[in-house]
């Protein structure tokens, strides 16, 4: 019989459901993913970092966990709350069960919950701190302690200590990806356009980078205004005058190095389905997109150099902007995907033609 | 990009009849089709042959042309209509042959006529197989090995580089249609010659076998921008070799991690833009190896499909709405989402719940039909259930199909429990190993039976190869069962145990049934005798169970559709159940009306109860009520959320009824619409409080039951013919005896004459007993006088308690004895005198009178000389309804509704009919072709699954068009077959003569010949099946006859002519068998030789 375990959220919503991870209490922002597929490159994304997801599609584990669909050195969720976990699974590439998956790398998670109670309360009431707790007691007093999300560097604390090359053979130019908690398949197809990936921690300076041909921003977990040091770097790369992409997190840190400001959104913008318009080109592109703070439209739209090549058709935020003078862009959502639609691949191609001044 | 202005006028092919293969997923996707082009200020004109949609209601069209749908008329309508573009991608696969035909023509082009949602070159990439396999080569998709072949010495060749097993299908067809699994070289042979000729450009395409793999589909949508959506991704419970819509599918995909998944996408995005469908809706279908990934395309359907009327319904996302208004050029994200209203179409639809889809079969209705499933399709239905989880929406999908389950088993049905209860352990080991093995309509019940016997999911796996993750999902449900019963055995029952079980979608009839199954199953194995105690204490259970849940508000609450997991608030209430216990339904306060639906479709019960329905929710409207509509029918424009006010897509039992009724408590509940579904329910529904509107269950079981009925025709003095109960065999004989053979003889309680049938002698009679039918004191059978060489009329009449209006009398072109529903019948009644037409008028109005009906009453009678006999009366919405109002230009059905809801008949201005200029004929559309080798008379039984309308200024033309809109093809020259009785001769000589004058070649039988011969036609004579070769089926064969005109004389020659009609039905050649259809046959040849303009005009003009 499995454990009972109770999701409190800090306004008092509560509800009863079953262990089927680690056996620990977690404390986090909990927010919603609607994407139906992908469980376990969600789990390991390190942008998730502090937070415990709900999953909308109410059956997960359905096809296990495996080897290759990691995003991460290890789980990056505070907590996984699910309508109904699959104790079963069946995927010829899985070796072995999410529950198994989740123990191991100690992380809670709840299910018999209704994910679509929970969804609906953070969509009418905005992103909460939470908890998966074991006994009730205290639960709201030790939420209310909890750190906000606002304000709070996350990145740094994901983020490596050391650098590292990512690949070291081969041709291509040289890049900087400075790592806010970077996802290994953005790594995977920095190479695959033909880079040379150096990783550098987020913290590091513009002179212990040394020379390379551009700057990649990666994403990361928490809110942008935060990660002081980040900022400061991206108005050094500014001035180099160099190619540089941001993704999510790089892209804010990016928007306010170039003077813009960022907001906490009521709930965040996290699924597979999200359609981006490309100014550019006038089409739609279905995104892969996470995060919970967003690029201000107004504090953009008055400065010459920048123009929006991107916006949400949901909600008309900004998600991609480029400089008109520097061969600098950014994109809020997450064209490496993983989960979600390989639509927006062409950007990593962009990214290599400007370093390399190849078409 | 703004709508298109260079076009006005757009031409909307429908799907004509529903087949097995094409049913009312096109009537749902054409009318979508039809309004969203409308409502953007184009003109619409509609050719649709099937009258019982709601596509072809007046207002749907500014031009609807019932019309047949081959290229002759299409090509007619076009030259009279000019319209500059052709939309085919909304009517099936007859639109799209039609559309194709018409460009081979060269019609589109000389009249100016864009094709529009697709072109020509994309329509031939992805349905000729050989340029679609070039193209996923090109675009470095796999694709299963493949051959074509045109003839048997090729086809012969290609097996040495394809192996045994594999597939054999046929090119262009639709339902997958001559398409076969082939183990051996001999069926090899026979399957290749029969997908050759069911294949209009007479190739077969040879195909390595997947069998076994895992199959999904995927429903892409396409703008003029080259922005590409994926609407829903659906996983086949029945892996490859079982076609998809006899699957069980399940939506969204379940078993491919998100990698996985997106090669699929990936895949799709390709392939529409290789294939270069334009704009709108494809469906398209992979094959994935469970060993190792790979992943094979299968096919590609460049148009709206069945599939795409289930995803729409599953994700709340309108698919065909959306495809009519990206081929006038808008693109997605001009589109909004009615649902969210704020966010736009250009996204993917996210659900938070788990859809399944299930086939319903009718192989009962064919003995001798291969029940086992392969890759032509033979459901004539599906349901659709929503839950939460895949457990919920199994059990519900299992209750919604109107098979008296309640759920995965474990219900008290002891069809085939009680069956493997009788048989050793071996025996029964090698049972469930051969239904588990062998894909047969209810293999999901073995899987489960396995289980409970203890096997484990991965032996199961290995049988029937369903993917292991849905046999786990099963022993789940079991394992569950299990703890139940065990935890009522110690505690009873208690709340929590209730509350949990319900979650898991376990019906009141299941927990009834589990909490005491020990002693159920002792009783019903003791013994025939106490079936009836057994039903009695099941029913009491389950109203135990229901209380004790109403008790403890254990209830389920309703959740949204809302295309987005919740992200956004939906507007749209569209709502299914679950025990999550919250609850989104939202009272509006106005009065509201419930209607019930039909349920899955099957032969019986088909679309015209939907258009029913429909129209009872438009009339609610006009009333001023809140219509809320519950369904479990994912093809039908009943459940379209903008057809009423509220939708709750569910299982049409008690239990879910009751739940809904409770929530939302309408001023009452329509039974009289949606057919024998909600019928069957009126007085469970009374008997637990709920208002049931219109005429009185009372009244309704007056009518259905035969003592009852025959007190009201004797209270009236009319004519009944004789009749009898027989509760054993001896009766049966004794009620025989006494009225005289031939004795019709039938189930009490029946619709669409199940197991109907005319004896003939006591043999026969006997036979009928022991093997048709379950006689037993619950179960009798009826007895009736088979009235000989008479003719039957149905009359719907509408009623509303003082007065009546007989909105039609159609006469049957068939002799009694043949099911209404298989009769083509005609509008007005021809041939029946006026003082008749009267009698037949005063008798209808006594009856709904006397039985107090408010609304509908359908009434069957028999005139033979000058007596008229009452055969049956139904005080309810017939299969004729829809017929009748197209034909009339009467909305029956609303105004049906109307007076249910006390308005009365003076209100409607009816009183003044005036005599029709025009003639329509009804025809039935016949699904032997997908049966082969099963008996293809008509009898008393019910076997159409569909229906066509002729409408003309004559009966002979317009039946003559029903003929051919039926899919019968008079060709203008060739050899007529004529096989005459006696009776028939003199009344059609001078047809003969006529054809023969006109330069066909007769051929006739001896008897008839000699006939002929006497009478001055010149024949040849051929022999009769039993006469020496080469006989009248070998000429059929060898492609000598092209038309059969054949009368059958009684039960002597019947064997004959049944040899003679499946023969020609394989062959597809035209056979008529009675008087009036051969006159109106000749007629019709004559006319297409003598001048090839054919006559069409709108219904609009007709009624004006």
């Amino acid at each position: 019989m499995m454990k009972k375990a109770y999701l409190i959220l800090e306004d008092g919503f509560e509800l009863e459901g079953y262990s089927f991870g680690y056996e620990g209490e977690s404390l986090g922002e909990i927010v919603f993913n609607t994407s139906m597929s992908g469980y376990q490159e969600i789990l390991t994304d390190p942008s998730y970092s502090g937070q415990i997801v709900t999953m909308t599609y109410p059956m997960i584990g359905n096809y296990g966990v495996n080897e290759e669909d990691v995003e991460s050195a290890g789980v990056q969720v505070a907590g996984l709350i699910v309508k109904e976990y699959c104790k079963h699974h069946s995927n010829y590439r899985s070796n072995k069960s999410l529950g198994d998956y989740l123990i191991e790398n100690k992380i809670p998670a709840i299910e018999g919950v209704d994910s679509r109670k929970i969804t609906t309360h953070i969509r009418d009431k905005g992103a909460l701190r939470g908890g998966i707790f074991f006994s009730k007691e205290n639960a709201i007093e030790k939420l209310k302690k909890f750190p906000l999300m606002a304000g709070l560097d996350l990145a740094s604390r994901v983020s490596i200590k050391e650098k590292y090359d990512y690949s070291e053979a081969g041709e291509g130019p040289i890049i900087a990806a400075i790592d806010f908690g970077i996802k290994t398949n953005i790594l995977r197809l920095l190479q695959e356009s033909g880079f040379k990936v150096k990783v550098f921690p987020c913290n590091a300076t513009i002179e212990e980078i040394g020379e390379v041909s551009g700057y990649f921003l990666s994403n990361g977990p928490g809110d942008p205004d935060a990660v002081k040091c980040g900022i400061s770097l991206a108005k050094d790369i500014i001035k180099t005058g160099k190619p540089c992409f941001g993704i999510c997190l790089g892209h804010q840190i990016l928007s306010l190095a170039l003077g813009g400001s960022t907001y906490k959104l009521k709930f965040g913008h996290r699924g597979g389905n999200q359609p981006v318009k490309n100014i550019k080109n006038g089409r739609v592109e279905i995104t892969s997109q996470n995060h919970g703070f967003a690029v201000d439209f107004d504090s953009l739209k008055d400065n010459a150099d920048i123009k929006i090549t991107h916006i949400n058709l949901n909600d008309n935020t900004v998600e991609g902007i480029e400089h008109c003078n520097l061969p600098i862009f950014s994109v809020q959502y997450h064209p490496e995907s993983n989960p979600g639609p390989n639509d927006s691949r062409y950007l990593f191609d962009e990214f290599f033609s400007k370093v390399s001044g190849k078409k | 990009m703004p709508k298109r202005n260079d076009i006005h006028k757009i031409l909307i092919i429908g799907s004509g009849p529903i087949v097995i293969g094409q049913a009312c997923e096109f009537d749902y996707s054409g009318s979508q089709a039809c309004k969203a082009l409308k409502e953007e200020g184009y003109q619409v004109v509609l050719v649709n042959s099937n009258p019982a949609t709601i596509m072809t209601d007046p207002e749907m069209a500014d031009s609807t042309y019932i019309e047949p749908i081959t290229p002759e008329f299409v090509k007619r309508i076009i030259e009279i209509e000019k319209p500059d573009s052709l939309l085919p991608t909304v009517g099936g696969q007859t639109a799209l042959n039609t559309a194709m035909d018409l460009y081979h023509m060269g019609v589109l082009e000389k009249n100016g006529v864009k094709l529009i949602g697709a072109n020509v070159e994309a329509i031939e990439k992805a349905e000729d197989r050989n340029l679609f396999k070039q193209a996923m080569i090109k675009i470095g998709a796999d694709v299963p090995k493949s051959m074509i072949a045109s003839n048997l010495e090729e086809a012969m060749s290609v097996l040495e580089e394809i192996k045994l097993p594999l597939i054999i299908r046929s090119a262009f067809t639709l339902g997958g249609s001559g398409g076969n699994i082939v183990y051996n070289r001999e069926d090899y042979v026979d399957m290749v010659l029969n997908g050759i000729d069911e294949s209009p450009i007479s190739q077969v395409i040879v195909e390595e076998s997947v069998l076994g793999w895992k199959e999904f589909e995927l429903e892409v949508m396409r703008d003029t921008a080259d922005n590409v959506v994926i609407v829903c991704s659906i996983e086949n419970l029945d892996p490859m070799g079982v076609h998809t819509g006899d699957s069980i599918t399940v939506a969204p995909q379940q078993t491919l991690t998100d990698r996985e998944y997106q090669n699929l996408r990936d895949l799709s995005l390709k392939i529409i833009r290789e294939i270069g469908v334009d704009t709108g809706g494809s469906n398209i279908q992979f094959a994935v190896n469970p060993e190792d990934g790979r992943v094979i395309v299968i096919e590609m359907n460049p148009r709206v499909s069945r599939s795409s009327a289930l995803a729409s319904k599953a994700t709340g996302f309108p698919i065909a709405k959306i495809a009519a208004k990206l081929a006038v050029g808008y693109t997605l994200d001009e589109i909004r989402n009615d649902i969210t209203r704020e966010t736009p179409a250009s996204f993917e639809p996210s659900i938070d719940y788990v859809v399944l889809k299930i086939p319903r079969f009718n192989f009962e209705k064919f003995p001798g039909a291969d029940n086992r499933l392969g890759p032509q399709m033979k459901a004539v239905g599906e349901a659709m259930a929503i839950g939460r989880t895949f457990k919920e929406s199994l059990q519900k999908a299992m209750r919604s199909l109107e098979t008296d389950r309640y759920g995965l088993g474990s219900d008290g049905n002891q069809k085939i429990e009680s069956k493997l209860r009788q048989l050793s352990a071996d025996k029964l080991a090698d049972t469930l190993e051969y239904y588990l093995v062998n894909p047969l309509a209810d293999r999901i019940f073995y899987v489960k039976l396995a289980l409970e016997h203890g096997w484990s999911p991965e032996r199961i796996h290995e049988m029937c190869k369903i993917d292991p993750w849905f046999l786990y999902q099963m022993q789940e449900l079991v394992e569950s069962e299990n703890e139940f019963k065990k935890h009522v055995k110690q505690n009873g029952i208690t709340v929590d145990s209730i509350s949990h079980m319900k979650e898991l979608g376990f019906s009141d009839r299941q927990l009834a049934y589990l909490a005491d199954c020990e002693a159920l199953v002792t009783l019903f194995d003791s013994g025939a005798e106490n079936q009836k105690a057994y039903a009695e204490k099941m029913n009491f259970a389950e109203n135990q169970i229901r209380e004790f849940r109403f008790a403890n508000n254990i209830i389920p609450g309703y959740r949204l559709v809302d295309t987005c997991a919740g992200e956004f608030e939906a507007y749209t209430p569209y709502y299914y159940s679950a025990y999550d216990y919250d609850d989104e339904s939202r009272k509006s306060g106005k009065k509201s009306v419930m209607i019930l639906g039909g349920g899955p479709n099957r032969i019986g019960q088909g679309i015209e109860f939907d258009y029913c329905c429909c129209h009872a929710s438009y009339a609610l409207e006009e009333e001023g009520y809140e219509s809320i509509m519950v369904n479990s029918n994912p093809e039908t424009v009943s459940t379209d959320y903008d057809t009423s006010d509220k939708l709750y897509f569910e299982p049409l039992t008690l239990e879910d009824i009751l739940h809904i009724y409770k929530k939302e408590q309408p001023e009452g509940v329509i039974v009289q619409f949606g057919g024998q579904t909600p019928l069957k329910l009126a007085n469970h529904l009374l008997e637990n409080g709920v208002n049931v509107l219109g005429t009185s269950p009372d009244s309704i079981d007056r009518a259905e039951d035969r003592e009852r009925f025959s007190a009201v025709v004797r209270k009236l003095d009319l004519k009944q013919p004789e009749n009898g109960i027989a509760f054993t065999k001896e009766d049966a004989f004794a009620i025989a005896d006494r009225i005289g053979y031939p004795v019709l003889v039938r189930p009490s309680y029946v619709l669409g004459g199940r197991a109907m049938a005319i004896i003939y002698d006591k043999e026969s009679l006997a036979d009928y007993i022991e093997n048709a039918v379950d006689l037993s004191p619950e179960h009798p059978v009826l007895v009736d006088d088979f009235l000989e060489e008479a003719i039957e009329v149905d009359v719907d009449a509408l009623c509303d308690g003082d007065d009546v209006y007989v909105a039609a009398i159609m006469r049957h072109v068939e002799l009694a004895g043949v099911h209404s529903g298989d009769s083509a019948c005609v509008i007005p009644p021809v041939g029946i005198a006026p003082e008749m037409v009267e009698l037949i008028e005063k008798q209808t109005s006594a009856l709904a009178i006397e039985l107090g009906v408010l609304g509908l009453i359908n009434i069957q009678f028999a005139v033979k000389g000058s007596d008229l006999y009452v055969l049956e009366v139904n005080p309810r919405a017939s299969r004729t309804v829809p017929f009748v109002s197209k034909a009339k230009g009467i909305p029956v059905a609303k105004i049906a509704l109307k007076l249910m809801v006390g308005r009365k008949l003076k209100d409607f201005n009816l009183s003044e009919r005036k005599e029709l200029d025009y003639v329509c004929v009804k025809e039935a559309v016949l699904p032997f072709k997908k049966f082969p080798g099963v008996d293809t008379i008509l009898t008393p039984e019910m076997k159409s699954t569909g229906e066509v309308m002729g409408i003309a200024a004559t009966f002979n033309e317009a039946y003559y068009k029903a003929s051919l809109a039926a899919g019968d093809h008079f060709p203008l020259e060739g050899t007529v077959f004529v096989s005459l009785n006696r009776a028939s001769r003199d009344d059609i000589i001078d047809d003969i003569r006529k054809i023969s004058a006109a330069g066909y070649s007769i051929a006739a039988t001896s008897g008839t010949a000699r006939y002929l011969k006497e009478s001055g036609i010149e024949c040849i004579s051929v022999s009769k099946v039993d006469e020496g070769r080469p006989d009248i089926l070998d000429l059929v064969k060898n492609g000598d006859i092209d038309v059969i005109f054949n009368t059958p004389a009684g039960v002597r020659s019947k064997q004959d002519s049944n040899s003679i009609r499946q023969v020609a039905v394989r062959y597809k050649i035209p056979i008529v068998t009675t008087v009036p259809a051969i006159k109106a046959a000749v007629d019709g040849m004559m006319h297409m030789k003598s001048d090839d303009t054919v006559n069409v005009k709108p219904i609009q003009q007709y009624h004006s």
